[in-house]
């Protein structure tokens, strides 16, 4: 996973609330056996206007004027706004592999589904809460200024736009997991010892649930 | 002070507290195709281990066709998917329910009908209808596929422990009102993100009246409600049903279990950070009418008009999902026509949902409008109990196709789906856009709902048809 610090980008506006993981990444596409190649198939029912599938050329597909992924202003964005409760839905780290695959970086909402905003941090996409007036306002100056730009410092935990600096708060684990780009798997398996010594003990305490296993 | 179940759970299992995370025990493991090949692929390159491998159950459900099961998957890729869930079961030598093993269903109604569910543990999956096992007072908890690998590798979760949450139901249901009805008030009431960041516990007398299965349906619906963990104290009725499954305990460790199970309810005392009160007399029987599972009334109601609502936010929300629905605002929800009916899911593809579907069909036919009306079991061992006591015949003879277990219209991974406009009368969980097709138009009901959605060709007040 690559580290995530300061990002400066251009910010998609995606103006909805409540965006589902199938919305972002829909099912016929979760058939694949890899994490990436995701990205042209990012918001596919709205991004396309005809029916996509997996394997499909999509640079033969019918796009959907409309959809802000598909307005020339927004084009190379690597941060995507949205309302509330981004992510909603499926447990599906799809959705994450496709933000990244397509080149988001930084999602910003008024809120997020629990599995999605983890799932994010896993994959160095950084996702950030703020309260629905700053969402406002930012949505409002993305619409006033072709390219408009905003800069994320992860350390400082700020957002910088315009002259204006907002804060943002991020679990501390999870925080250096991003900077870090670690793999948190390894950082378990350093507690081996503790894990060992505990499930010795739990299995003593709690031997009916680990009996009757093998069904085979 | 007392505690609550969640916590008297979370608290069993902490391997070690760091800074604001947790390490977490993990007692169940279970697994399906579409979620785990990168978390397989993950453990090989990195050269890692499986940690406990008999937690694992594996079981592929979401691409199976619910067609004849002797052929191939027609889908080179859904094949794929199924045949690499098979090779790694195989690799790292996993318990695994094949596409031809009777025991062979969605992953939520196998565990439990195993008894691999038990109470007391913390389960895991990679899906998001983990919270249905909820129901057992266990936590279990929908996860990504880095978790899944994370949870190979090491048996534990590195976690933040939720808030919690207590909806207290009590009373008694009206004829025709199911757990599922109960379920889609709950997130009619709370929202969508009502339950983000805590573990929701359902109690009340409403809920103790409750069967285990209708029980696993409201804690299937508790992600609905934003909440990863949705749980249930455990009683008599939790002990019964696991009593003499495959995988329960047996003898002197039935007994021990049994009394450690008892105590698995939330303390008198016990502090919640936020609390609901429903009364579940009042509760009539619901139909989604927009994209989201919260964008719900009653069968008595109309279509809401986005008009009426002065947030903009919800206002734009609502235009946007009467478009997708093709909906006109006040129309009256018992004069909206389907198309196509779908009878399954983790939510409601249990014996008891077949029964009482079943119920409401009896000598009857479908409306001439309905395009299809599927039958989906849970399970393999679902459709042979239906099948021992006719049930089969029943659907059929209305004109229901009678198919094989699997995830199926659900989320229409499969060959099962809407096509462009069809509007579904559904016993799942979620009416997103496309969830059951591209352009598909879901509203999601109880089982004698949809049945009775089938029979009249449009939403009917099943109370009328006491």
């Amino acid at each position: 996973m690559d580290p995530v610090n300061i990002h400066k980008g251009i910010v998609i506006p995606l103006d909805r609330a409540n965006v589902d993981t199938d919305a972002i990444i829909p099912k016929q596409f979760l058939k694949s056996i890899k994490k990436s190649g995701f990205g042209p198939n990012l918001f596919d029912e709205w991004r396309y206007l005809d029916h996509g599938e997996p394997g499909q050329d999509n640079s033969k597909r019918r796009i959907n004027p409309d959809f802000v992924l598909n307005i020339p202003r927004y084009k190379n964005g690597s941060i995507l706004i949205a309302r509330e409760n981004f992510g909603c839905g499926s447990s599906r780290e799809h959705a994450p592999w496709a933000l990244l695959d397509f080149g988001i970086k930084i999602v910003i909402a008024s809120s997020f589904a629990d599995i999605f905003y983890g799932n994010c941090f896993k994959n160095g996409i950084l996702p950030i809460i703020l309260d629905k007036a700053t969402m406002d306002k930012i949505f409002t100056k993305v619409e006033a200024k072709v390219g408009y730009e905003i800069t994320v410092n992860l350390q400082k935990q700020k957002i910088y736009y315009d002259s204006e600096i907002t804060s943002f708060e991020v679990d501390s684990f999870k925080k250096s997991c991003l900077l870090d780009g670690l793999d948190d798997i390894g950082l378990t398996l350093k507690n081996k010892v503790d894990i060992e010594n505990f499930e010795k003990k739990y299995h003593e305490s709690f031997p009916w649930l680990n009996s009757g296993e093998k069904l085979k | 002070m007392g505690i609550s179940l969640y916590e008297k759970v979370f608290n069993r299992h902490v391997v070690r507290k760091d800074e604001g995370t947790y390490l977490l025990y993990i007692d169940r493991h279970l697994v399906h195709e579409v979620t785990s090949p990168q978390a397989f692929e993950g453990i090989r390159i990195s050269n890692r281990n499986i940690w406990r491998k008999n937690s694992i159950i594996a079981v592929p459900d979401h691409n199976v066709p619910t067609t004849d099961r002797t052929v191939k998957i027609k889908d080179p890729i859904s094949r794929i998917q199924v045949e690499t869930l098979d090779k790694n079961c195989e690799e790292f030598n996993l318990l695994q329910f094949k596409m031809d093993d009777r025991r062979q269903g969605i992953v939520h109604v196998v565990g439990p009908e195993q008894g691999s569910t038990l109470p007391g543990m913390t389960i895991v999956c990679g899906d998001s209808h983990t919270s249905t096992h909820g129901a057992f007072g266990a936590i279990a908890m929908g996860i990504g596929t880095s978790e899944v690998e994370h949870v190979f590798a090491t048996q534990c979760l590195i976690v933040n422990k939720f808030k919690t949450m207590r909806v207290v139901v009590n009373g008694d249901l009206q004829y025709g009102v199911t757990a599922k009805d109960v379920a889609l008030e709950v997130i009619g009431k709370i929202g969508t993100a009502g339950g983000t960041g805590h573990a929701i516990e359902f109690t009340g007398t409403t809920i103790q009246s409750l069967s285990m299965e209708g029980r696993m349906t409201l804690c299937n619906m508790a992600i609905e409600a934003g909440s990863r963990v949705g749980l249930i104290g455990v009683d008599n009725k939790t002990i019964d049903y696991i009593q003499d499954k495959p995988l329960a305990p047996k003898g002197d460790l039935w007994e021990k279990a049994k009394k450690d199970w008892l105590g698995l309810v939330s303390d008198e005392d016990a502090k919640f950070d936020s609390e609901i009160k429903i009364d579940g007399s009042l509760i009539e029987p619901q139909v989604t009418w927009g994209t989201s599972p919260e964008m719900v009334v009653s069968i008595t109601s109309k279509v809401p008009n986005p008009a009426d609502f002065s947030d903009k936010t919800l206002s734009s929300s609502y235009q946007i999902a009467l478009k997708y629905m093709n909906l006109k605002p006040e129309t009256p929800i018992n004069k909206i026509a389907i198309d196509k009916v779908f009878i399954g899911s983790c939510t409601n593809s249990r014996i008891e949902d077949l029964r009482a579907a079943a119920s409401i069909v009896g000598t009857k036919k479908i409306a001439k409008n309905i395009k299809l009306a599927l039958v989906v079991p849970g399970s393999g061992l679902v459709k042979l109990q239906a099948e021992s006591e006719g049930l089969d015949k029943i659907f059929k003879n209305a004109g229901f196709e009678w198919r094989e277990p699997g995830c199926s219209m659900c989320l229409a991974m499969n060959a099962d789906k809407l096509g462009p406009g069809e509007r579904c009368a559904s016993t799942s969980n979620r009416n997103f856009e496309g969830r059951q097709g591209q352009g598909g138009r879901t509203h999601l009901v109880s089982p004698q709902m949809a049945a009775a959605a089938a029979i009249y060709g449009k939403f009917v007040d099943i109370r009328e048809l006491n």
